[in-house]
């Protein structure tokens, strides 16, 4: 057996200076980037950013689900309640895959069988984490299905049966099923009609507050974000550009590219603003810009910016912030507009 | 300009038939916008596709500027679509993978025979690449090599390409990332301010609906439930299902929040419905008049159109 590595800390997940990289015919694509993320246990960190951004790829590599090859994590290291989970064999994975971590993925239709009933499918779950009989894993797969808002009476059906927002509940509760310490979800409201899409955030967040289950939400909506996280760090080419609680970045963003998020935004209290779009388009993964990677798109680009990479400046202990605008810490005279 | 009266639109299915679209009326006119919103499965699209008639509609009037465009014949319909012009929500799948960028947006010019001469016609296309900002330089590559926002801009200079006047777009932003949607929805802006164009605006995303539209009408499962002046409907929704659904959006702020309704239930079959108001399996204040009876749209004066008996 491999030597574990423990750290130290409060956080249930540490990510640090993580570089995950495709090597395909066409070049090396270089997902993600030196990304640092941090959750404390019972919260929820949303992780924003637009496609390409390598979110999806980062909450993979928590799971170690990245396809290798053509992947290959190339450093850094993945901190679960203490223990580096990039230093753990194959079979000490599968007994933290689903036991103690949990993913959904964005689209429920493909993440469900479609010959098992949805009942058989939470079960099997269940007897694969815990020693009980059969019938009575079916019992708590029912148990399950209720919390989430699905009658018991139709557990027994298919998932073709079922609508999206139903479908993605019972992927929620096949998540849920083992009682894992954190989920992971990618998109989970997507695909789902904004009053579907209501209900499952609604549910989303009792969850949390019955089991206290530690969240990492990978999404590119904003809006899902102020209704459910508590933290967010916002991704940009496979790196964390700004990082603080939701009023930091909501409220006080720093970044340029955070800014231009929020300012690409259609206002509902005022619809006669003019949309301001990020100008240009997601750098190419397979060639990243030199120094600062946003900078082709940055409306406040500087010479230093096009060869040296910035370094983190804190506006507070919790919020930072990857930008040349705020070189020598001094986040408080900038000329940045802080809202 | 537009003006559509008693549009519907019936599918045959093997459980009988599928009121995509029942008794929908309204009236678009000239330079503005009309939002159509509404979730998956409320007969948005078909909407926007039965108006030019690209699907037959089962019945009802389709006034464009006072011709009935049911009536046409072939030869006829295909000299006015020179005058209506769609672009898709999916940039991946609307535009042909084995045409250049030149000839996608050329196609339209050679199908119609409005410019003859091969030079003239380059010299348009140019014209329209450089009026939606696509680069000379993508004129001979092909589709796979562009990116999402770029395809979506090809697919408006096509659409552009015959001088229409009205444009239907089918969740033309929907398959985009945020920073790209704003660059296209400016563009949309731009053009109809430019060219005095005339939109249907079909959408799921209220956000978007709310920042581009004149007009905004709510459709529920083949109804149309409500329709007003923009501003009207958000700051005065009368349909239980309009406020509903304006609840529903998360906002991308910490700061006046409101207050969430949160609807039990899904979205029931439109497959053979009741005689009833579509929305009562849902809705919390239906009573019994709502199970038994259909509201009809009604006027409520200042362009405000409602169809719920509990709203009067």
């Amino acid at each position: 057996m491999r030597e574990k590595e423990m750290l130290q800390t409060d956080n249930i997940l540490e990510i640090r200076d993580l570089f995950v990289e495709y090597r395909t015919f066409d070049g090396t694509v270089k997902a993600v980037n030196g990304l640092d993320l941090s959750l404390k246990a019972g919260m929820t960190l949303g992780l924003v950013g637009e496609t390409g951004a390598g979110k999806t790829t980062a909450g993979l590599a928590v799971m170690q689900l990245i396809q290798q090859p053509p992947g290959i994590i190339r450093g850094g290291s993945i901190y679960f309640n203490g223990e580096n989970l990039l230093k753990k064999s194959d079979r000490q994975m599968r007994a933290v895959r689903g036991s103690r971590i949990s993913m959904i993925f964005q689209d429920p239709m493909t993440s469900l069988n479609p010959v098992h009933s949805v009942q058989d499918q939470i079960a099997e779950v269940i007897g694969e984490h815990e020693k009980i009989k059969k019938s009575e894993a079916v019992i708590k797969a029912q148990e399950l299905l209720e919390m989430v808002g699905i009658p018991a009476a139709r557990s027994k059906e298919y998932p073709h049966q079922f609508s999206g927002g139903m479908k993605q509940r019972v992927v929620i509760a096949m998540a849920l099923a083992a009682n894992p310490n954190l989920l992971i979800a990618d998109e989970p409201t997507t695909a789902l009609d904004v009053t579907i899409q209501a209900q499952v955030l609604e549910m989303i967040k009792e969850l949390r507050r019955k089991y206290s289950t530690a969240m990492l939400i990978i999404t590119h909506d904003l809006g899902v974000v102020a209704e459910v996280c508590d933290a967010v760090s916002v991704i940009y080419a496979g790196h964390i550009v700004e990082h603080g609680t939701l009023e930091d970045v909501f409220d006080h963003n720093l970044h340029p590219y955070t800014q231009g998020l929020f300012d690409s935004l259609p206002n509902l209290q005022d619809r006669k603003v003019k949309l301001k779009p990020i100008k240009g388009l997601m750098p190419d993964p397979t060639d990243l810009p030199k120094g600062c990677v946003f900078h082709p798109r940055c409306k406040y680009s500087m010479p230093i910016c096009e060869t040296e990479k910035p370094a983190r400046a804190h506006r507070t202990d919790g919020h930072y912030v990857e930008c040349h605008l705020y070189d020598g810490g001094d986040v408080k005279k900038s000329k940045v507009r802080t809202t | 300009m537009l003006e559509v009266k008693g549009l519907k639109k019936y599918f045959k299915t093997p459980h009988g038939m599928l009121h995509a679209v029942d008794d929908v009326s309204f009236s678009i006119k000239r330079g503005t916008t009309l939002g159509i919103v509404g979730e998956s499965g409320c007969g948005k699209s078909t909407t926007g596709r039965a108006i030019l008639r690209l699907i037959e509609p089962t019945a009802g009037e389709v006034l464009f500027e006072g011709t009935d465009i049911r009536k046409l014949s072939t030869a006829e319909l295909r000299r006015l679509r020179c005058e209506m012009q769609i672009i898709f929500q999916d940039p991946f799948s609307s535009i042909d993978p084995r045409q250049t960028i030149a000839q996608t947006i050329e196609e339209p010019m050679k199908l119609q025979g409005i410019i003859r001469d091969k030079r003239e016609r380059m010299a348009r296309v140019l014209e329209l690449a450089e009026m939606v900002g696509i680069a000379e330089r993508l004129m001979n590559a092909y589709p796979h090599e562009l990116d999402g926002g770029r395809r979506q801009r090809v697919g408006i200079a096509r659409a552009l390409a015959l001088n229409p006047r009205f444009i239907v777009c089918d969740e033309p932003v929907s398959a985009l990332d945020i920073s790209i949607q704003a660059q296209i929805l400016n563009l949309l802006s731009d053009l109809q301010e430019r060219l005095d164009l005339t939109y249907i605006f079909i959408t799921h995303d209220l956000s978007v609906v709310n920042h581009f539209s004149d007009d905004i009408a709510v459709m529920y499962l083949g109804r149309l439930v409500e329709k007003a002046p923009a501003e009207e409907l958000f700051t005065n929704p009368l349909h239980p299902y309009t406020r509903a659904l304006l609840s529903a959006i998360p906002i991308p702020s910490l700061h006046n929040r409101r207050e969430r309704i949160i609807l039990k239930g899904e979205i029931t079959s439109p497959i053979e419905p009741e005689k009833a108001c579509r929305f009562a399996g849902r809705c919390w204040c239906a009573d019994d008049r709502c199970r038994t009876e259909e509201p009809s749209l009604t006027d409520l004066g200042n362009g405000h159109f409602v169809s719920c008996f509990q709203a009067n």
